[in-house]
């Protein structure tokens, strides 16, 4: 199967985030990482081809820091890399994002393409669903297995209150792929060192430019959420915050 | 033609999805204050009694959209019903709740109607004529205002919990109900979705647990859940967890909280190192009393926290543990 992985880099979890001067997006300068379940899906697309053969090609868009998630991905033994390097694809809606992902692949054939379930910055749950409504393929979401057989695939889509459901598709197809459909695996040395001999295509804003549009959703303020809880705030050293923990739970809540 | 809203109700198992009231009820609240006439629509195979409880309600009309197609549920046939309705009626507004099987159809409808969805929102506001659309940024840490800047009709999906369903107004007789048929043709449905099934027997109900100890990513090892454990032991409760632990096999699947697992709302819910990403939230914001111990004072979990303590957990549980103890004992 020749599969594509649809990658992201976001911010890292714990990092804190500060307001650009517009308020309406953040300041660049903070950790990133590989958003969390795009790791998944590569390491998904990784084992479909260990099974079945093939070609696991990655793929990002965002500024120069972002292609640290392509490398990472080669040398967990992804084939080779696309990147789509503009400062400004950072700000395309999920529809402009498929759009440019789908401008950039037109001359490849995917058996397959997996993107994470959702992104941990932007959250929407749509870029994958989009680009198969682009590419006219059938998709299906949160997906926590997968198996190839005769007339494309069958998957195991995660429902919500723990209900599950398996359903059979043609390929080629997209899948968005849920965090902890398997264990993911660290890059070794040799990988790390073959990476850098593998093939890292660019492509540059103006190349898929025809494809885009203004985007059809704006972020008008990027704030911090206020509060609708009045939160008290348990201060000082350990043994004394337990007793006054204890104290709230007796007397506050009443549940000792 | 006036201005409509059109919430698009789910059914599922021969029941209306809880969440569908607080969409509507969020459709009612925006008609208030838009003065755009709502409607509501059901989507299925003999939907027409559905559509007749969501009468009652204050809505101006209920459509059945009705094939054979459509069910069992497949986005293909999902969308293609809806895109025929929606282009027939130009609504201003289509309104969703943002539900796995809604996640899993509204952006290729959007889509195929050159449209775009702003997706799991916690609210809206409207400055003047212009109306903006609240939802969460970098897993609750930030919140962004958003508005369409495309042509209508506008598809906003909504965060289970974000409107009160109990808050929806009923109607003053019921309204009219009118039977949409749509036409699937052959070769649109492409996915053949099997049974829907359940993993295992739960081995364990949360939603019936009156005080719950959950860990998050913070508790770092497996054996430090031992810990928590103990807590929940002194408290009386349960023990229960955010995805990443179950993911990494430290709990089993069944003590999940979250919108992929269990929705709890028991009288204490004591968060440990859990950062409080939307989809746990969604999970355990009905509790009571929420208390919650993270080392990162911005973590989203204290936006909801009754009670807060700022620091590491493992400085914190095992006085905590003791203090409990002392208090059960004394009595």
């Amino acid at each position: 199967m020749k599969i594509l992985v649809c990658m992201k880099q976001v911010p890292q979890k714990d990092a804190p985030l500060k307001l650009n001067e517009s308020g309406t997006w953040i300041r660049e300068d903070v950790s990133y990482e590989v958003n969390e379940p795009d790791a998944y899906a590569l390491e998904e697309a990784l084992r479909q081809k260990e099974k079945h053969g093939g070609e696991v090609v990655v793929i990002t868009s965002g500024p120069a820091r972002s292609q640290q998630v392509l490398r990472e991905a080669l040398a967990k033994g992804a084939d080779r890399a696309i990147h789509l390097e503009d400062n400004a694809f950072v700000g395309l809606d999920a529809l402009n994002t498929a759009r440019a992902f789908a401008a950039a692949i037109k001359e490849e054939q995917f058996d397959v393409i997996f993107t994470g379930l959702q992104s941990d910055d932007y959250g929407y749950a749509q870029t994958g669903v989009v680009l198969a409504e682009l590419l006219g393929w059938p998709h299906a979401t949160i997906i926590m297995q997968i198996e190839k057989n005769e007339a494309g695939i069958r998957v195991k889509r995660e429902l919500e209150a723990g209900f599950f459901q398996f359903v059979d598709m043609p390929l080629p197809a997209v899948l968005t792929i849920q965090s902890g459909i398997n264990k993911l695996r660290y890059a070794t040395l040799i990988g790390i060192k073959q990476a850098k001999n593998k093939p890292l295509r660019k492509v540059a804003m103006a190349d898929v430019q025809s494809a885009l549009s203004a985007n059809l959703q704006k972020i008008e303020r990027l704030y911090v959420p206020q509060k609708t809880k009045k939160t008290q705030f348990l201060e000082g050293p350990a043994g004394e915050v337990a007793k006054k923990l204890v104290d709230k739970l007796r007397n506050e809540v009443r549940v000792l | 033609m006036a201005d409509t809203i059109i919430v698009v109700v789910e059914q599922r198992e021969g029941k209306l999805n809880r969440v569908s009231w607080e969409t509507l009820a969020a459709g009612q609240a925006l008609a208030g204050d838009t003065g755009w006439t709502l409607e509501a629509a059901v989507v299925g195979s003999g939907v027409a009694g559905f559509a007749g409880e969501i009468a009652a309600k204050k809505v101006a009309k209920v459509y059945a959209i009705e094939s054979s197609m459509l069910e069992p549920y497949t986005p293909d046939a999902f969308s293609a019903a809806l895109k025929q309705f929606i282009e027939t009626k130009q609504p201003k507004l289509v309104l969703m709740p943002h539900t796995y099987q809604v996640r899993d159809f509204v952006p290729k409808l959007a889509t195929a109607m050159g449209r775009t969805a702003i997706s799991d929102c916690i609210g809206y506001k409207k400055d003047g004529t212009k109306l903006v659309f609240t939802r969460q940024m970098f897993q609750g840490k930030l919140a962004a205002d958003v508005s369409f800047a495309c042509d209508a009709p506008w598809f906003v999906t909504f965060q289970n919990g974000a409107f009160r369903g109990d808050k929806v107004e009923a109607g003053a007789s019921a309204a009219p109900v009118e039977t949409v048929n749509v036409n699937i043709a052959d070769g649109v449905v492409r996915n053949k979705p099997q049974e829907v099934f359940k993993e295992a027997k739960q081995a364990v109900d949360l939603t019936q647990a009156e005080i719950i100890v959950s860990i998050g990513r913070g508790i770092k090892e497996q054996k430090n859940i031992e810990l928590a454990k103990q807590l929940a032991e002194a408290l009386g409760g349960e023990l229960a967890a955010s995805r990443p632990i179950c993911d990494s096999g430290w709990l089993p699947m069944d003590r999940q909280i979250g919108s992929s697992g269990q929705t709890v709302a028991p009288k204490l819910y004591l968060a440990l190192g859990i950062s409080g990403a939307i989809q746990h939230i969604v999970g355990m914001k009905g509790s009571r009393t929420i208390v919650a111990v993270n080392k990162d004072s911005e973590a989203p979990i204290f936006e909801i926290a009754d009670y807060a303590v700022v620091g590491n957990l493992f400085d914190i549980v095992p006085p905590l543990i003791e203090e409990v103890r002392k208090a059960k004992a004394g009595g």
